[in-house]
């Protein structure tokens, strides 16, 4: 089950949605998927079409920088991070 | 008890200020959306809902809705996106127009979506392809610094497959048939720079049109105010008078085809009030003469700017006028813009304002 930890921005969005959670998923974008069937619309906070991480989100996977087709491993730590924008 | 609610859109979230129908005392409420930037707020009368038009640098863009005046908010942009255009990509959610439970969503790069779910989902209307112009704006290499985008779109009350948008930088269009086709609605306009088209090329900031004369519109422009008597086919300047002949918000009276409302400011960098002198310009022969209307407004070092969505009227037997600024406060005048009070003061920078009146 790899960690799971994100921005503090999320949860308001979405009612029930804690800031970690353990998730079986194979790969970032798998979390991605897992996370928007339980939240819908998760995705689109997280991803642009394409599909694509957003530019000011940034993935990282066991603190290496991450994209969406990475591999996790069993116990991965996946951080999603609201890069320093806006004012 | 009829409610006078205002919906005040920011860089840091909607609020709403409510008041009675006397309008002197003001409650304020928020910040809602979770702070997010909000371009544009509006109230459809017919659902009683509110819905606000939002871009979160990190969470992209969508729009939020309330359908209790702001107690409960959700948000949405399924379908708010563009899938298969290549690499034509929605920036930001700019505007936004509703009657009677639909929902269009003007969009950069220019396009509307619209949503007849109450703002759940949303499909592509139109990205108004082939009209002259077209190839500019959907050029990516103008987007961004470009930011065109489609600036504002007005429904007409009576039928439902009408309505107009503006098209940034470009100009003002006109569809009678639910976008399937387009008029370009420029004829008159000035431009103070070349063109490529003979139709388009005309900056229009605002488009307002008069409730009791559907043939009469006013439009500030980037170069001039103008007015039109035949419902956007023609356009005749009636800048004289004014102190400068730029700006963006404007508003008509409800009741009377010949007064209309505007905010100059200094066509610079600055793009705030001429002089630090806050003022709002009313006309009340269709532009023929104008009047600087500042009594309780701030006259001196008052260097505040208003964008294109900061002024709204409401439809009291007194109109009630609202703006607010690019500094945070929200001024009212309860007697048609004879006298204003400052009615919130330390709000995020302000980019729209919308009024409804709510039973």
């Amino acid at each position: 089950m790899a960690e799971v930890y994100l921005p503090s921005t999320l949860p308001p969005l979405f009612p029930g949605l804690p800031r970690r959670l353990e998730l079986d998923a194979s790969t970032v974008d798998d979390v991605v998927a897992q996370l928007d069937a339980s939240w819908p619309g998760l995705r689109d906070r997280l991803c642009e079409p394409g599909p694509a991480i957003r530019p000011h989100i940034h993935f990282y996977v066991d603190k290496e920088r991450a994209a969406l087709d990475t591999p996790l491993e069993a116990r991965s730590r996946v951080d999603v991070i609201a890069a320093i924008s806006g004012g | 008890m009829v409610r006078t609610v205002v919906l005040v859109g920011t860089r840091k979230g909607c609020f709403l200020l409510e008041s009675d129908e006397a309008r002197r005392e003001w409650e304020l409420r928020g910040p809602f959306c979770e702070g997010w930037p909000v371009y544009h707020a509006v109230h459809d009368a017919g659902t009683g809902s509110i819905y606000a038009a939002a871009a979160s640098e990190w969470h992209g863009s969508a729009v939020w809705r309330s359908p209790d005046l702001g107690q409960t908010w959700e948000h949405s942009s399924e379908g708010l996106a563009y899938e298969s255009e290549g690499e034509k990509k929605m920036s930001k959610v700019s505007n936004l127009a509703v009657k009677n439970g639909r929902l269009l969503a003007g969009v950069e790069m220019p396009g509307i979506f619209e949503s007849k779910d109450g703002g759940q989902s949303f499909s592509l209307l139109t990205t108004l392809a082939g009209q002259p112009g077209s190839e500019g704006w959907d050029d990516p290499a103008n987007q961004p610094p470009g930011h065109l985008g489609i600036s504002a779109i007005m429904f007409d009350p009576e039928q439902d497959e009408r309505f107009w948008a503006i098209v940034q930088g470009v100009g003002l269009f006109e569809t009678q048939d639910d976008a399937k086709s387009w008029t370009p609605r420029n004829k008159g306009l000035r431009a103070d720079w070349p063109r490529e088209h003979e139709d388009v090329g005309f900056c229009v900031h605002k488009l307002t049109r008069s409730s009791v004369d559907g043939d009469r519109m006013y439009q500030q422009n980037h170069v001039g105010m103008h007015r039109s008597d035949d419902c956007g086919h023609t356009w005749t300047e009636i800048t004289e008078g004014l102190p400068t002949e730029f700006g963006f918000a404007a508003a008509t009276h409800p009741h009377d085809r010949e007064t209309f409302y505007v905010i100059p400011l200094d066509p610079g960098h600055g793009r705030t009030m001429p002089d630090g002198h806050a003022s709002v310009w009313r006309t009340r022969d269709a532009g023929e003469s104008w009047q600087r209307l500042d009594k309780g407004l701030p006259t001196e070092d008052a260097w505040v700017g208003v964008l294109r969505e900061g002024m709204a009227i409401d439809t009291h037997e007194a109109p009630g006028l609202y703006f607010g600024t690019s500094t945070g406060q929200v001024f009212a005048s309860a007697d048609e813009g004879d006298s204003w009070s400052e009615i919130a003061s330390y709000l995020p920078a302000i980019s729209s304002v919308e009024v409804a009146i709510v039973d």
